[in-house]
């Protein structure tokens, strides 16, 4: 999933973590304009800055199955693996 | 015969004959690694840490050892009437004459036929291909949400759940509790298992339990629990028992680790990888800009550079510089043509000054003209006797012709 047009507070560590390596990546591809380069530079940082704090302040979130949960549709299957 | 008695061999002592049934009895390949069944009795406990006791069955007994260190290795309860089966080699207790049976390996009456149907089990499972390699999925090495089976009372979640909060706090835990030991366990293990599925699908699930005699690992050598392992949506990790504990569950998982702490590491990447991790990513960052900032400044320069050559400036500057040199021919050429004409005046001046007849008659000369004013210049112009008119300098004065000269050899006749 392409998670560059999300602002970095609302991604997960996971998605931010995984976007930042794009960023590098694309940083080195060196196919942008000076102006993009600048834009994914900043961009990096600010996910680099949003993974940190949330190693920073993450607690362990866990909560018990319930009977009452409803079953998910098989059809979520493929969104699931990106 | 008699003389046979005069050299018999002396007697052997007490000692010698024990030390040689010892070696005897030691050194069977038999005797040496055994299992023996029997019923314990006349347990005894002393503050040594060993423990002594006797192995019966409805026509014998043997005397049986259990030195200290073995003893706090073997997980088997024992008390006076348990059924077990003994493993180890048969020795001499030379003290009192005795042998007995020197224990290493001890467990229940049972445990024997389990682990025979274990291992059918085992292979039936394995030909099935349900332990293959080629079948594992990987486990994803940043899991968002992982799903626990194990029971809810037990050391084996708290463990797990302090492992996780340690390493990798990011992720989300959803415990599915089911009974780990017990006729009800396979059930409610499948369907815990069934419904993390089902109703979380986390990206991976830990499938622990804290260590037990094999009977009470039973639960995850059924076959329901193995086909429901092999059949999850998530990879699950299992971390059940101790280190050498090996139960089927664990053959079918994608992943096997040796305990429930064990399983949450395996789970998870640390928080210390993780920073370092990040490190390297902004470094990575970092290094990219600033390499990619090069790349614009050297292309920069190089572009400017070009430019510079080609700038109308330069034709400007060169064509300004053409424009002084032809201003100075210019000037030049207007100095040196002034002079010219300065010097090609003064000359028809002096030319024209000469050519004055009133310069000529302020020498002295004089200018003669006929009555009607003609200018006489040669003596065929004139006859004696005629009139003309003398000018001088100064003013002119009427004479007459008397004779003619001509001069010797100048005849200006035709001229």
């Amino acid at each position: 999933m392409d998670s560059s047009q999300i602002p970095v507070e609302e991604l997960s560590y996971e998605q931010a973590f995984e976007e930042l390596e794009t960023v590098v990546s694309a940083l080195e591809g060196d196919q942008k304009t000076l102006e993009e380069s600048l834009a994914l530079f900043e961009r990096g940082q600010a996910l680099a800055r949003r993974c940190a704090e949330l190693l920073d302040h993450a607690e362990l979130r866990v909560r018990k199955l319930s009977e009452e949960e409803p079953e998910l549709p098989e059809e979520m299957d493929e969104e699931e693996g990106d | 015969m008699e003389q046979a008695a005069l050299f018999a061999p002396p007697a052997l002592t007490v000692s010698q004959i024990t030390a040689y049934l010892r070696q005897l009895l030691e050194g069977d390949e038999i005797l040496r690694d055994i299992w023996v069944l029997g019923e314990v009795s006349n347990l005894s406990r002393p503050s040594s840490g060993h423990v002594y006791f006797t192995l019966k069955d409805a026509s014998a007994s043997l005397r049986c050892v259990i030195w200290r260190t073995t003893v706090q290795r073997l997980r088997v309860t024992l008390n006076n009437g348990t059924a077990v089966e003994a493993h180890g080699y048969i020795g001499v207790y030379e003290r009192d004459g005795q042998y007995q049976l020197y224990i290493d390996t001890l467990r229940l009456a049972g445990e024997g036929w389990l682990y025979q149907e274990f291992l059918r089990l085992k292979a039936r499972l394995e030909a099935e291909g349900l332990f293959d390699q080629a079948r594992k999925r990987p486990v994803p090495t940043r899991p968002r949400t992982i799903g626990i089976v194990t029971s809810s009372t037990g050391a084996a979640l708290q463990d797990i759940l302090n492992t996780l909060a340690g390493r990798y706090p990011l992720v989300e835990v959803v415990v599915a509790p089911a009974a780990v030991q017990g006729d009800e366990a396979p059930v409610e293990i499948v369907r815990a298992l069934q419904r993390l599925n089902r109703q979380i699908q986390p990206d991976v699930i830990l499938l622990a339990r804290g260590g037990g005699s094999l009977e009470d690992l039973w639960a995850f050598n059924d076959e329901r629990v193995v086909r429901t392992i092999v059949a999850s949506r998530a990879p699950v990790i299992t971390g059940i028992g101790h280190e050498t504990d090996f139960t089927l569950s664990d053959f079918a998982a994608d992943l096997r680790a040796p305990t429930p702490t064990g399983a949450a590491v395996l789970a998870t990447p640390s928080l210390a990888d993780l920073r370092g991790e990040l490190r390297s990513a902004l470094t990575l960052l970092d290094g990219a800009l600033l390499a990619r900032l090069d790349t614009a400044r050297q292309r920069l320069v190089d572009v400017h550079y070009r430019l510079d050559r080609l700038s109308p400036r330069r034709q400007v500057q060169n064509d300004r510089q053409r424009l002084d040199e032809l201003q100075e021919r210019v000037r030049r050429a207007m100095i040196s043509g002034g002079q010219l004409r300065r010097a090609r005046l003064k000359g028809q001046q002096q030319r024209l000054s000469a050519l004055n007849p009133l310069a000529v008659m302020q020498r002295g000369f004089a200018l003669v003209q006929a009555p009607d004013g003609r200018l006489l210049g040669s003596i065929h112009q004139v006859n004696p006797g005629a009139d003309v008119s003398v000018r001088l300098r100064d003013g002119s004065f009427g004479a007459t012709v008397k004779q003619i000269n001509p001069v010797e050899g100048k005849d200006e006749s035709h001229g």
